[in-house]
């Protein structure tokens, strides 16, 4: 967490985030009481300070009943009553530095929530019955065969049964109901044994109870459940994390947006409910939410969430926008040419839920396990009903033996052992800044073959750094004064490597053309070639020169050039070199040109490389290399990189990348270095290992227990201690996974 | 044996607060925000679950 929250500059400045209101106005229910309730997703927010901030600053407001940020799942909920405008809300939100999103609670399923409350439930339940059946039970062992009688005896499984029986009834549900699921489908899952199982053994210890018999194992159902639902509930919440990365992909898609009436009104309105021909204002800051031309006003517009560069781009009357660009210096008036939902980030959106598709077809190694273990335990325990029906002709000893197999070969190794791999394993990427969103993620990673990177925002650093060579300290100073009141990226750019410093109080941008102040009773410019040449002299550098430059003069006298560099990673050059020596192939792909594709390509010892491709290129050319059966690690960043992080066996994007993308993607890794990836290769394939043998130790302890248990050897306490023996194995040597260092 | 009579009710009993105790955080939201709660205690406000 301290990682992560120093990655983001949390708490000095807010989220880092472009602060800017919007009007949720669409987006605010109303109850039958009157209140109003509107909720929102709070970018940037991580630690006590940034909560207590925001909560305080809205609650300033007049009318606010409550307000409340939820850290985990950053969203933010509001109450209010009287004539408040909601926009204040997102004005006081966004007003602290952080980013605001509305997040629409009907376009979202509240179904993970309601199953991971099922799931803590059943796991409250079955640990109370385990552990009082278990008093029961550890009384009954000890006075065996001493002082017991059997009245007393029978007596104490009554009272297990009064336990364990709804206990098991209701701690199993989430265990029956996917069994029966896989059923119906005509498969078996790990759930059927385990329901299998934990049904056999109440129904035989009620059996036993009511002939006052000894073979009652009401403890054994409890247990297990409680065991398996451990790790049923580890696995929920990794899952869910991918889902609260989803949540966000949903909240752009909900952006609201300016709409003009016919008689020029503004109006706001949600993007769903834009129509082709509508005219939308968009303001320096927000968004274009629907494919777009623009009939009024001309500015520079960031396209980084579609092209994945970062370099501003001029849009004037007659140019084509799509969703997703983000208006950077002068107000638009743009008209919407597609709905909302036929954007072009809404296709992208589902090509990328296209490839999540295909790779939902994984099957986890719990489930390939389970597919061979399934028929063999059955069987077995077939067999040895059978045995002993043949052998002693009772059903009664029959049934006992068989559901004492099935007992001892519950997989708990399937069930327990890999979430707690998996939890180690996620546990310690997320202390080095990576997150991970899906268990699974970590099993795809282990077997890549091909690490396949993008290049701007993944090998370089994806926002522009004042290149060293051509800066004058004196110089610098000055224009750094201008450069403070900026938002445009140069600027900032410029502002970052000059440091702190003083600002010019009367400096005053132009949108789109630069800055202008007086400094020590002289006019001085910053900003494009024309805007500067207007007044001072400007050599020719021609377009090319011109770009990813900013100029800087006084009055009359001679400009100086400011130019900018797309840095590389620092590390890029001994990942490229690490992940070789693993025996991965690495290779670049780039929607840039080829000559810069070339040098960096070159810069990082990266010999197979593609210029120039298109997003459906990208993902073509994945599917070849899938196809001569490669395995690919996809890393990127830009929206054009989404459906090819889809596509790819598994993905990696670094926080600096836009929302879609890090949900298409299965990590996240902050920071200014790629060496996450190199870790998360690691972490994965020791954890693969620690998967593999914790299945090689259970399959090792069932061939130890089976027999005994098929020749009718094994007790209600032999089956308890060996089932708690063997999941405590298993997680203590889950746990070994923390215990390694980060390779140099 | 006449202890019995009254043990095994009161240790169900005990373990019955339990888990009702556990009943009533998990519905009164207590796990919803696990995140926040451990910064919140570093905050001085007065401070009440929704």
């Amino acid at each position: 967490m301290v990682a992560l929250e120093a990655e983001t500059g949390c708490p000095t400045y807010g989220g880092g985030e472009e602060g800017v209101a919007f009007d949720p106005a669409p987006f605010v229910r109303r109850d039958a009481a009157g209140r109003m309730h509107l909720e929102l997703v709070v970018r940037g927010a991580h630690c006590g300070a940034c909560l207590s901030r925001i909560e305080r600053g809205v609650r300033a407001l007049p009318g606010i009943l409550d307000a409340r940020m939820n850290l985990s799942t950053r969203k933010f909920a509001a109450v209010w009553e009287g004539a408040l405008a909601p926009i204040r809300i997102t004005e006081a939100i966004a007003g602290l530095g952080y980013g605001v999103a509305p997040f629409d609670a009907a376009a979202i399923a509240s179904d993970a929530h309601s199953e991971n409350r099922l799931l803590m439930w059943c796991l409250g339940v079955t640990a109370f019955a385990s552990m009082n059946v278990m008093l029961l039970s550890v009384s009954i062992w000890a006075g065996l065969g001493v002082d017991m009688d059997v009245g007393t005896r029978t007596l104490f499984y009554w009272l297990s049964a009064l336990i364990a029986i709804p206990a098991t009834l209701y701690g199993g549900i989430p265990f029956f109901r996917s069994a029966l699921a896989a059923l119906r489908q005509g498969r078996a899952n790990m759930d059927v044994p385990i329901s299998l199982a934990v049904l056999g053994a109440l129904a035989l210890s009620i059996y036993e109870a009511s002939i006052a018999g000894e073979h009652a194992y009401f403890e054994a159902p409890v247990m297990l459940l409680f065991l398996l639902l451990i790790g049923r509930w580890l696995d929920h919440n990794l899952r869910d994390r991918a889902r609260a990365a989803a949540r966000n992909l949903l909240a752009i898609q909900s952006l609201p947006a300016v709409r003009l009436t016919a008689s020029g009104a503004a109006e706001a309105v949600a993007a769903r409910d834009i129509v082709p021909g509508d005219r939308l204002l968009v303001m320096p800051g927000d968004r274009v939410v629907a494919d777009s031309e623009v009939i009024d006003g001309d500015s520079d517009v960031d396209c980084a969430l579609v092209t994945g560069e970062s370099a501003p781009v001029a849009a004037a009357p007659g140019s084509r926008l799509h969703a997703g660009v983000i208006n950077l210096s002068r107000r638009l008036v743009v008209r919407a040419v597609a709905r909302s939902e036929d954007s072009l980030v809404a296709q992208l959106t589902r090509l990328v839920e296209a490839g999540e598709q295909t790779r939902s077809r994984y099957v986890r190694l719990a489930d390939k396990a389970a597919r061979v273990y399934v028929p063999v335990v059955h069987t077995l325990a077939a067999m040895v009903f059978a045995g002993w029906l043949l052998i002693e002709g009772s059903v009664h000893t029959a049934a006992v033996n068989a559901i004492a197999v099935l007992i001892i070969t519950c997989p708990c190794a399937l069930g327990l052992a890999v979430p707690a791999v998996q939890v180690v394993a996620t546990g310690r990427l997320f202390r080095n800044g990576t997150l991970v969103k899906s268990g699974d993620a970590l099993e795809r990673i282990a077997e890549v073959t091909h690490v396949v990177f993008d290049k701007t925002g993944t090998l370089t650093l994806g926002r522009p750094v004042l290149a060293a060579s051509s800066v004058d300290p004196e110089m610098l100073e000055q224009a750094a004064r201008l450069a403070r009141i900026s938002r445009h990226p140069l600027s900032r750019a410029l502002a970052h490597a000059a440091g702190p410093g003083l600002v010019a109080m009367d400096a005053r941008e132009t949108p789109g053309e630069g800055i202008e102040a007086q400094l020590d009773g002289v006019r001085m410019r910053l900003g494009r070639a024309s805007f500067v040449g207007a007044f001072a002299t400007v050599p020719p550098y021609g377009k090319e020169g011109e770009a990813l430059s900013l100029f800087f003069a006084r009055e009359g006298g001679a400009a100086t050039r400011f130019t900018f560099d797309d840095v590389m990673r620092a590390d890029v050059r001994a990942v490229v070199h690490a992940l070789e020596a693993r025996g991965l192939r690495v290779e670049l792909l780039s929607g840039d040109r080829e000559a810069p594709a070339r040098a960096v390509g070159e810069a990082a010892g990266i010999a197979s490389w593609k210029a120039g491709l298109l997003p459906h290129e990208k993902t073509a050319h994945l599917a070849a290399l899938k196809a001569a059966g490669a395995r690919t690690l996809m890393i990127g960043d830009g929206l054009n990189d989404a459906p090819a992080l889809a596509q790819a066996h598994a993905s990696m994007a670094p926080g600096s990348a836009v929302d879609a993308t890090q949900s298409a993607s299965d990590l996240v890794f902050q920071g200014d270095t790629l060496w996450p990836v190199v870790e998360a290769i690691d972490v994965a394939r020791q954890s693969r290992k620690l998967v593999v043998e914790n299945f090689g130790f259970s399959a090792l302890y069932n061939a130890v227990a089976i027999p005994f248990a098929a020749l009718g050897f094994v007790t209600p306490l032999i089956a308890a201690i060996a089932m708690s023996a063997s999941s405590l194995v298993v997680t203590l040597n889950a746990l070994r996974l923390n215990g390694g260092r980060k390779a140099a | 044996m006449d202890a019995l009579a009254w043990l095994i009710p009161a240790a169900l009993a005990l373990g019955g607060v339990g888990l009702l105790a556990f009943m009533w955080s998990l519905r009164s939201g207590q796990y919803d925000d696990l995140d926040g709660a451990a910064q919140r205690i570093l905050t001085d406000d007065d401070d009440r679950p929704a």
